[in-house]
């Protein structure tokens, strides 16, 4: 370990700080260290693996212990980049993703993937640099209020105080960003603490008292909700992100098998039961299959496990579910009729309480005339798109090219807008954590460093056969692309698909619908050629046009070993269909554009 | 099936099925449907009217604690009518005593958004009976000061400041008393007020915030004396 404290100090400009020599000492034991080294330790003993960021002033006391660490760094190549690395990196793994930032600009450069990470309720910790705790509130360079800004987009924050419990701080926020509802945490680290010496060692982290709530429901509560499933006539399961965060995709799986229940997930829930199951009637929403929105609308008992009943997925509360009672699984008791009443409210772990459900129900509900329905609905609001002759390349079916190319066990990452939309749609999933998106704060420019972090992730794992795809639009590609610059250094075998229209393409759509075709400031025809700025960066770039031109660039993009680029022009005019519109009732789709 | 025994409800407790009313028979939440079968929900289609609540947490006494809840408040547009924060019989414990007018599913989610916060040990609603009190400092035009002294007496109050030009009285009670003292002293022309707002205390034996061990320390946490 370095002697950083027989070095004078640079933030120390008084100099009233005397450069201490370390004594050398034969008690190992009392070996001093840094605060710094103690947030090291505690974050290798809680388990960290990988840490994304960047350097900077205020944070270099951690880089510096990270230098004999056995923690892998992966330098982005800006604090957002980080964030939606750590995030993404997190969903892959189920292990809490983690960044770290420098004060001020680099601290604030992470707000919008840390609130991303809240409203996804994605385990995160982010680490911050402070100015020295002497200048905290006096405008210093690059001095932002870090626990104050970020204090309604975590589950809790922490300035750490001292260099004694610095690591203790550290390891419980680790922790408590995946106990319970998971959720993005943050120390924020004055220099000061992280330089100071201390010759305490991290204890074991444990989250806080209270943070981990029961992971049983109430056996009472199971019982009545497993008479309400018994007694359904038209019972619909609705496995929400919590599924997965909960690992409870087996338990879900074995639950609507045994008793033969349709399922549709939410968009977060998206692999938790595979799509490609007759029980299963993909995911309901906004731009949801027709099928899951008309099983939503006529279900007479709602299963919903680990939702939030976001208004994308709900549409009008008035016309959601409007015949079912509610049976609603969260561990967080704040979701509990937060947006929809719940007739049976089960509080606790996803999966617990569904192995409570498997065994308390006792006979299957008398469901067949219910899943012949279904069967009925998926033939008549089949996903479909069409390919005119005359009309330029489909983006859907760039999308069903690559799942057709790859493996069930392919991570997909997106950015945000009309190709995040279509890469749900003609994608069928089969397994957790392969759909790494961003919903809850439906942030552009998610895709790239997503893709960065889901392919550490994977190499992480011993995975590294496992395909990394990136659907991105031109609009959400321009806001991080930077990161493919990190993707070339480290040689990781991503494949990015462009699915570029030329326009922000989700607005244009609503401009369409909405605004009389009014196109302020969504026309994007000013991007640069993005196979070319690919090749500037060191990846593979290549350009596609036509349909017959698809299945050679998806395989050569596939079989290259490293980054790769496919600027997919699409057509600038297709539409993302069906769709709810905002506030609309979800029985209500519209599956062309003339009934929007 | 899950083969996780462990985690089912004890088969002990769960009536057989040869014991189970029928179908039609057994207990089902009312009112849920109207005669084509379509839900009606006497909780989501309420009108639900807005109402006063004291809502006093237990908080570890920590930087940011007040503004962890009074961000909350406004984040989630809560309606909040007043905000108190003092300390307990424990140290390193503060109480937050919270006045709302919300609906019953409003206070519902303050309370549960409220558990949520890290130091928040506990929170709840205190009951309707509790026992309320706020403090108002008030200044009036001291063109009559007998019958400011003599409204004083009426409503127990103390005379803090008495000059030739203004008279400054402190008044305590509950919230519907310091309204009507507040009415009385109108009439001299009040020119300036300091409002506390309401703080709380359950009656009784009961614990103000639920699952609060009413704290028995021999030491006032003030030497007054």
């Amino acid at each position: 370990m370095s002697d950083t404290a027989a070095q004078p100090r640079e933030d120390d400009p008084d100099g009233s700080e005397e450069p201490t020599e370390r004594e050398a000492t034969d008690d190992a034991e009392k070996a001093v260290s840094t605060g710094a080294d103690s947030v090291v330790a505690a974050l290798e003993a809680a388990g960290a693996e990988t840490a994304f960021g960047v350097q900077g002033g205020a944070i270099m006391p951690v880089y510096d212990a990270l230098y004999t660490s056995s923690i892998t760094h992966v330098t982005m190549a800006h604090e957002q980049g980080a964030v939606h690395a750590a995030d993404a990196y997190g969903v892959v793994t189920g292990e809490p993703g983690l960044c770290l930032a420098t004060s001020g600009p680099g601290a604030t450069n992470l707000v919008t993937g840390i609130a991303d990470a809240d409203m996804d309720s994605d385990a995160m910790l982010a680490l911050t640099g402070q100015v020295p705790t002497e200048f905290v509130g006096n405008d210093a360079f690059q001095e932002t209020d870090t626990i104050g800004v970020t204090r309604p987009i975590t589950k809790h924050n922490y300035f750490a105080s001292g260099a004694d419990t610095v690591g203790d701080t550290v390891g419980e926020a680790f922790e408590l960003s995946r106990s319970g509802r998971p959720g993005p945490t943050l120390v924020d680290l004055p220099k000061d603490v992280t330089q100071d010496e201390t010759d305490r060692t991290p204890g074991t982290a444990t989250p806080p008292p209270g943070s981990a709530p029961d992971p049983n429901a109430d056996p009472d509560a199971v019982e009545e909700a497993a008479r309400a499933i018994e007694d359904a006539e038209r019972p619909l399961c609705l496995f929400g992100g919590g599924v997965i965060k909960a690992d409870a995709s087996d338990a879900a799986r074995t639950f609507a098998r045994t008793y033969e229940i349709p399922v549709t997930t939410t968009m977060p829930g998206i692999g938790s039961f595979p799509e490609d199951e007759d029980l299963c009637l993909s995911w309901a929403g906004m731009h949801g299959t027709g099928y899951a929105n008309m099983a939503i609308t006529h279900t007479d008992c709602l299963i919903a496990v680990g939702t939030r009943f976001d208004d994308r997925l709900t549409g009008g509360i008035d016309t959601f579910a409007p015949e079912a009672e509610v049976v609603h699984v969260d561990i967080d008791p704040a979701e509990i009729s937060k947006n929809v009443h719940a007739d049976y409210p089960l509080i606790g772990d996803a999966g617990h309480v569904l192995d409570q459900l498997t065994a308390a129900v006792r006979e299957a509900p008398d469901a067949s005339a219910w899943r012949d329905q279904c069967a009925e609905w998926k033939e008549t609001y089949p996903l479909t798109y069409a390919t005119p002759e005359d009309e330029p390349l489909k983006p859907q079916f760039v999308v069903e090219a690559f799942d057709e190319a790859t493996d069930d066990d392919t991570i997909v990452t997106t950015g945000v807008g009309q190709h995040q939309m279509w890469a749900s749609q003609f994608w069928t999933y089969t397994e957790p954590r392969t759909w790494v998106s961003s919903h809850g704060l439906g942030t552009m420019g998610y895709g790239v460093p997503a893709a960065v972090g889901a392919r550490v992730a994977a190499d992480a794992m011993g995975e590294p056969e496992r395909d990394v795809v990136c659907f991105d639009g031109d609009g959400s590609f321009l806001m991080t692309m930077q990161e493919l610059s990190v993707a070339v250094r480290e040689e990781l075998d991503i494949t990015i698909a462009v699915l570029n229209n030329e326009y922000i393409g989700m607005v244009r759509q609503w401009q369409d619908a909405f605004y009389e075709g009014r196109h302020m400031a969504s026309d994007y025809t000013w991007m640069p050629e993005f196979d070319k700025l690919a090749e500037a960066f060191g990846a593979l770039g290549l350009r596609v046009d036509d349909y017959d031109e698809v299945a050679p660039a998806v395989e050569e993009a596939l079989d290259y070993d490293g980054p790769a680029v496919i600027d997919f022009h699409v057509d600038p005019e297709e539409n993302v269909l069906p769709m709810v519109p905002s506030g609309g009732a979800n029985g209500q789709f519209a599956t062309a554009e003339d009934q929007l | 099936m899950s083969g996780d025994s462990s985690s089912a409800p004890d088969s002990d407790s769960r009536p057989m099925p040869g014991e189970q009313p029928a179908p039609d028979e057994r207990p089902h939440p009312e009112g849920r449907r109207n005669l084509e079968g379509i839900r009606i929900d006497p909780v989501v289609e309420a009108e639900h009217e807005s109402r006063r609540a004291v809502i006093s947490a237990l908080v570890e006494d920590e930087p940011g604690v007040l503004a962890r809840v009074s961000g909350l408040v406004s984040r989630r547009q809560f309606n909040i009518e007043s905000l108190t924060v003092g300390p307990t019989t424990v140290e390193g414990h503060s109480r937050i005593t919270m006045v709302v007018e919300e609906t019953d599913p409003g206070i519902d989610q303050i309370e549960k958004q409220m558990a949520k916060l890290k130091p928040v040990i506990s929170v709840g609603e205190v009951a309707g009976n509790a026992v309320t009190a706020e403090l108002v400092l008030l200044k009036v035009q001291a063109d009559d000061p007998a019958a400011v002294h003599a409204v004083t007496e009426m409503y127990d109050g103390r005379t803090l400041d008495a000059g030739p030009r203004t008279i400054t009285v402190q008044l305590t009670g509950d919230e519907d008393r310091i309204d009507d003292a507040l009415d009385a002293f109108r009439q001299f022309g009040i020119i300036e007020i300091a409002r506390t707002g309401q703080t709380a205390l359950a009656r009784g034996d009961t614990p103000t915030a639920p699952g609060e061990k009413p704290g028995t320390a021999g030491e006032p946490t003030t030497h007054d004396d």
